[in-house]
């Protein structure tokens, strides 16, 4: 048995508002401005990057872009297999989404089941005319054919580590940590 | 992660107030799910849910197969009336036979006082207690809570006034078990002939009078008068009862002036409420119960729900 190594912090509070600064001009540039434009954060981390991008954007753009949150625990592929549930949270995408271009926004890509099941979700919302998808960090490890549009940082990882996003609301400070999983 | 740590759902009596608070939240994040455009999720595709109904119902029975349609689940509905027990089949024996078809959960409202809990023991299959006779009806106290948290956004503390026949009713029961233990003061009143003998015993306290039950409540929760009660001489006639029981504008006003007003349905309209009370959007909750039905049948469904273990 190796001796487990301590939790490494692989982006700092500053590093993560370069990141979000950035991808906000590249969304604004991609789509050729906010018109149409909607944001959507996934529970729990996606939340809080959704509202820092929703900052930005709107302030490069002088007008508030609309922000919906959305619970993807009912649409997961492993619902069935297990006792265990994850608290429910709340969706709320207070608009309509038909028509919209949507930003799904997200902390950590890894799989891809996640965004599978938040694409799903949407789509029952509505005929978004396109999803987009923005994520802090991609790890690796696609079980999916999916690819996110705007990524923060590409953090190639090992399957036996975790990488985990802190955020100041929840944890009292930014960062990123990549640990071995216990 | 949360864990439900039950197979069964058959009573508010046997319920730790963190079951009730999970229930609870987890019917509040489905309450949503009713007012999307495609009211559907895909959470418990593949599975079965039976709806065994030996007593009448339209409500209960509805809103149960809504909410395992809402979750994508197989709704199967059998009503005592059109199945093999009027040609004598014991409940056992009924039961067995739906477990060797597999369903997932099975809903069960019957007549007799425990039925369910029989079933519970007998069967794999998580059962939830629709209402069995004048014992318990889980489901209907947590969207009763759901509804007062909702407008009140708390339970303890407030007074709920429940009036009617407290005896034969397993909404009351059920309601007394819950309300107490979430924090409430739970008050009753209702003719002597319709009182449990052991009523002081369940934290209530009982009054003869409506009025002195509802005298500064925040919430005031009318019982269905059972119409067929009346053959068994507990009550005089219909008219008597809505003298002295039926609530209307002059004695709700000894409740507190942001008080709701609650009835579990089938409604006597001028014998235990008069119609512009429960008509009065300003405090009748009565639809928004039926709404929080959906939702917490929803969220017993999805936490009953798992693997074969």
């Amino acid at each position: 048995m190796t001796e487990k190594k301590s939790p490494k912090i692989v982006m700092d509070s500053n590093g993560i508002e370069r990141c979000l600064t950035r991808i906000a001009y590249e969304i604004l540039e991609k789509n050729k401005g906010m018109d149409n434009l909607v944001l959507v954060g996934i529970r729990t981390g996606g939340i809080y990057l959704a509202e820092r991008l929703q900052k930005k954007i709107s302030a490069i753009e002088g007008r508030e872009i609309p922000l919906g949150i959305l619970d993807i625990t009912l649409y997961r592929d492993d619902i069935a297999k297990s006792k265990k549930k994850a608290p429910l949270g709340k969706t709320n995408i207070p608009f309509d989404l038909t028509e919209k271009k949507v930003i799904l926004v997200d902390d950590v890509l890894f799989t891809g089941r996640t965004i599978r099941a938040a694409m799903d979700a949407l789509i029952d919302f509505g005929r978004p005319k396109m999803i987009q998808l923005a994520v802090l960090i991609d790890r690796g490890h696609r079980e999916l054919p999916i690819r996110a549009d705007y990524v923060g940082k590409n953090l190639p990882s090992s399957l036996w580590e975790a990488v985990s996003v802190n955020f100041l609301e929840k944890s009292g400070r930014d960062e990123v940590v990549i640990e071995e999983e216990t | 992660m949360m864990k439900l740590g039950k197979k069964d759902i058959l009573g508010i009596r046997d319920m730790s107030i963190a079951e009730i608070n999970l229930i609870l939240e987890t019917a509040e994040s489905f309450l949503e799910i009713s007012t999307r455009e495609i009211k559907k999720v895909p959470t418990l595709r593949g599975k079965s849910v039976i709806n065994l109904f030996y007593e009448a119902s339209t409500r209960t029975r509805t809103s149960f197969e809504i909410a395992g349609k809402r979750l994508s689940a197989d709704t199967i509905n059998i009503s005592a009336s059109t199945s093999s027990v009027v040609k004598g089949e014991t409940l056992i024996d009924t039961a067995r036979n739906l477990e060797a078809m597999n369903p997932d959960i099975i809903v069960i409202r019957h007549s007799a006082a425990g039925a369910p809990h029989l079933l519970a023991s007998l069967l794999r299959q998580s059962i939830i207690n629709a209402g069995d006779g004048a014992h318990e009806h889980p489901s209907q106290a947590l969207l009763d809570m759901m509804t007062i948290k909702e407008k009140k956004g708390k339970i303890a503390g407030l007074k709920v006034a429940l009036i009617g026949d407290i005896l034969h009713s397993r909404v009351a029961r059920s309601n007394i078990y819950g309300l107490t233990k979430m924090g409430a003061q739970v008050v009753v009143a209702g003719p002597a002939t319709m009182m449990p003998r052991d009523i002081n015993q369940m934290g209530v306290r009982a009054y003869t009078k409506l009025e002195d039950a509802i005298a500064d409540a925040d919430v005031v929760m009318m019982l269905r008068i059972q119409l067929e009660r009346q053959k068994q001489n507990i009550f005089p006639s219909l008219r008597e009862y809505a003298q002295h029981y039926c609530l209307n504008r002059t004695n709700i006003k000894l409740a507190k002036p942001d008080a709701i007003v609650m009835h579990p349905g089938p409604m006597n309209r001028g014998v235990e409420i008069s119609p512009d009370i429960a008509d009065d959007p300003g405090c009748s909750v009565i639809l928004d119960q039926v709404n929080n039905g959906v939702a917490v049948r929803m969220a017993l469904f999805y936490l009953l729900s798992g693997g074969n273990e």
